[in-house]
């Protein structure tokens, strides 16, 4: 329906937003070659000296660990949860179940600092009560609490698509329930799964707002960067390094998730 | 369905001909799957137990706590919270100037995110659901998702470095013959940081909602005469509209809630600031949880009409 300085006029415009949403994170890259201490543009000399640097930083590698762990954590937690609220909604009716999706949903939609300080009190109050104290342990609570959803969206994406009919044949040639589950419902939904682990993976990686407040002593990497954008002699060369390493490193399963689900279930805003 | 092969495997292998000597005994799992069997209300309750007590008591626990702390005040002396129950925070925040100018301040930015991206995410998201050539689609639509999900803090990071003293916005203006333009840790500052934030959230539903136009409908209107605008005005935008409040739920959402921007780029507060300071430096967690209602009840009112608007079928 467009006339063609329309197209062009859309095209241009579109191929601009594009750019500004790119643009930061060229500099980041550009930035992580930095040789000198100054920010300033243009960068005066390249180096690679702070990759090494970074690399033998203690505080990085504690902190790159710490984030790992967290991060498989709340992944593996999220897949055993996500899926059998998606499995549960999609296969029974019961008393609630559109509370179920909209509970799942509450720790991504309500802003993350309301998330974060709301778990805070309870670990407190859990202080109180049994010693409960913040750690490791309590980052993967936090973010195990917000990553459910992602594997439920796309998990009861799937299901939805999946015919029923292929169960029951299965039950009809005599398959019982475990044979069922490993060779029809697993290979149809395993996409989805793998998907959905990925996004809570990156979702958990690089979140830094819920774990301020629920980490106490252990610095994930985002909370490093913080602290080391915040305090610059700490580590202004350092910093640069680390938050292209953390951004490069969460493209990888955004990158995938995405291509697993392409076409089929919506991935995009999905759960936000 | 071919790998239930494992299933007929004994099936196979003597064609089903040689008469079965032995009994099966029956497995640990087939007991199982027996004892589930025609039990949908176990089956039901073994997957729903554990999220509802994940979500239904972890989570709600907490926000229930976090409700019921804003009524609760912190001992000046011991620094310990206290539970007696009174509407003290909210006095506080009712009384003094500086709370109300930070809470209008952040909605105000809020609002003016989302318009902002809402015209900057629109000629973008036309671009790939009807312009676009169907094979750059899928490419444009993962350029798009990759900053979506990824590192919201090294993306803020990125314009402090842009944005400070001769950094590359400066360079950039220099060149162009404006000089120094030196809006580093300015509120203009804060206001691009946000709108660059959420831009990709508000793409992606404003897509879905105009990749969901039939084209027969666009040509319907120009068969009954309609001019290009009118189309666009009559047809496109109204079908559009529930992406377009989808895509603003997040804008407006998102910077309501952060303190992280601000924190980086910025040197005025916002709400999320000011909890942040109160349940950290200030140490007043009920006075936090008090503030902070403030954006969940804003939000609770922005969903509810985002709802009548019919925009919860784009999310």
């Amino acid at each position: 329906m467009e006339s063609k300085a329309t197209r062009v006029l859309v095209r241009t415009a579109a191929m601009l937003v594009l750019a500004f949403l790119y643009i930061p994170l060229i500099i980041i890259v550009l930035y992580a070659f930095n040789g000198s201490i100054s920010q300033s543009w243009p960068i005066q000399h390249w180096s690679l000296e702070w990759f090494s640097r970074a690399w033998h930083d203690q505080a990085v590698r504690d902190a790159l660990l710490a984030s790992l762990k967290a991060a498989t954590g709340a992944t593996v937690i999220a897949l055993l949860l996500g899926s059998a609220a998606a499995f549960a909604v999609h296969r029974f009716k019961f008393f609630g179940r559109d509370a179920v999706s909209f509970a799942l949903v509450l720790p991504i939609a309500l802003p993350g600092i309301v998330t974060g300080i709301a778990l805070a009190s309870a670990i407190n109050y859990g202080g109180d009560l049994f010693g409960m104290q913040f750690g490791l342990f309590t980052v993967i609570l936090g973010h195990a609490t917000f990553c459910i959803v992602l594997v439920y969206n796309n998990v009861v994406a799937r299901l939805r698509r999946t015919s029923l009919s292929l169960v029951e044949a299965s039950q009809d040639l005599g398959a019982d329930g475990w044979q069922t589950f490993r060779f029809v419902v697993l290979p149809s939904i395993r996409t989805a799964l793998v998907a959905g682990g990925l996004l809570a993976f990156a979702l958990s990686w690089d979140e830094i707002v819920v774990t301020t407040f629920t980490a106490g002593n252990v610095q994930t990497l985002p909370l490093w960067i913080y602290g080391a954008i915040r305090n610059p002699q700490s580590g202004r060369g350092l910093v640069n390094v680390v938050a292209m390493a953390v951004m490069l490193a969460s493209f990888i399963p955004v990158y995938f998730a995405q291509r697993l689900t392409r076409q089929t279930d919506a991935m995009g805003t999905t759960g936000l | 369905m071919h790998r239930l092969l494992g299933v007929d495997a004994e099936v196979d292998r003597d064609q089903g001909l040689t008469k079965r000597t032995e009994p099966r005994t029956p497995t640990r799992r087939l007991q199982l799957s027996a004892a589930l069997h025609g039990r949908p209300r176990l089956k039901l309750a073994l997957l729903l137990v554990p999220p509802i007590v994940w979500i239904g008591v972890i989570y709600l626990g907490s926000l229930t706590l976090l409700f019921a702390s804003a009524f609760w005040r912190v001992d000046e002396l011991s620094g310990t919270i206290v539970h007696d129950w009174g509407l003290q925070n909210f006095r506080t925040i009712w009384e003094n100037e500086i709370y109300h100018t930070v809470a209008f301040r952040t909605i105000k930015f809020a609002a003016a995110v989302t318009v902002i991206d809402i015209m900057l995410a629109f000629p973008l998201a036309y671009y790939v659901a009807r312009i676009a050539r169907p094979k750059s689609r899928p490419v444009i639509l993962l350029l798009i998702v990759m900053p979506l999900w990824s590192s919201y803090l090294v993306r803020a990071f990125a314009w402090r470095t842009i944005l400070s003293h001769n950094g590359v916005l400066d360079w950039a203006t220099s060149k162009l013959g404006l000089g120094a333009i030196g809006i580093g840790y300015s509120d203009t500052a804060v206001l691009i940081v946000f709108c660059y934030l959420w831009l990709p959230f508000v793409i992606l539903p404003i897509y879905t909602a105009l990749e969901r136009i039939p084209s027969s409908l666009l040509e319907a209107s120009q068969d009954l005469g309609a001019k290009n605008a009118t189309t666009f005005r009559r047809v496109v935008l109204p079908l559009a509209k529930p992406g377009i409040v989808a895509g603003s739920i997040f804008s407006f959402a998102l910077t309501l809630g952060d303190y992280i921007a601000p924190s980086l780029v910025g040197k005025t507060q916002f709400i999320g600031n000011i909890v942040k300071d109160n349940v950290g430096a200030a140490n007043n967690a009920p006075f936090a949880a008090a503030y902070a209602l403030i954006p969940v009840a804003i939000m609770a009112v922005y969903l509810t009409v985002a709802r009548r608007m019919g925009a919860f079928e784009e999310l």
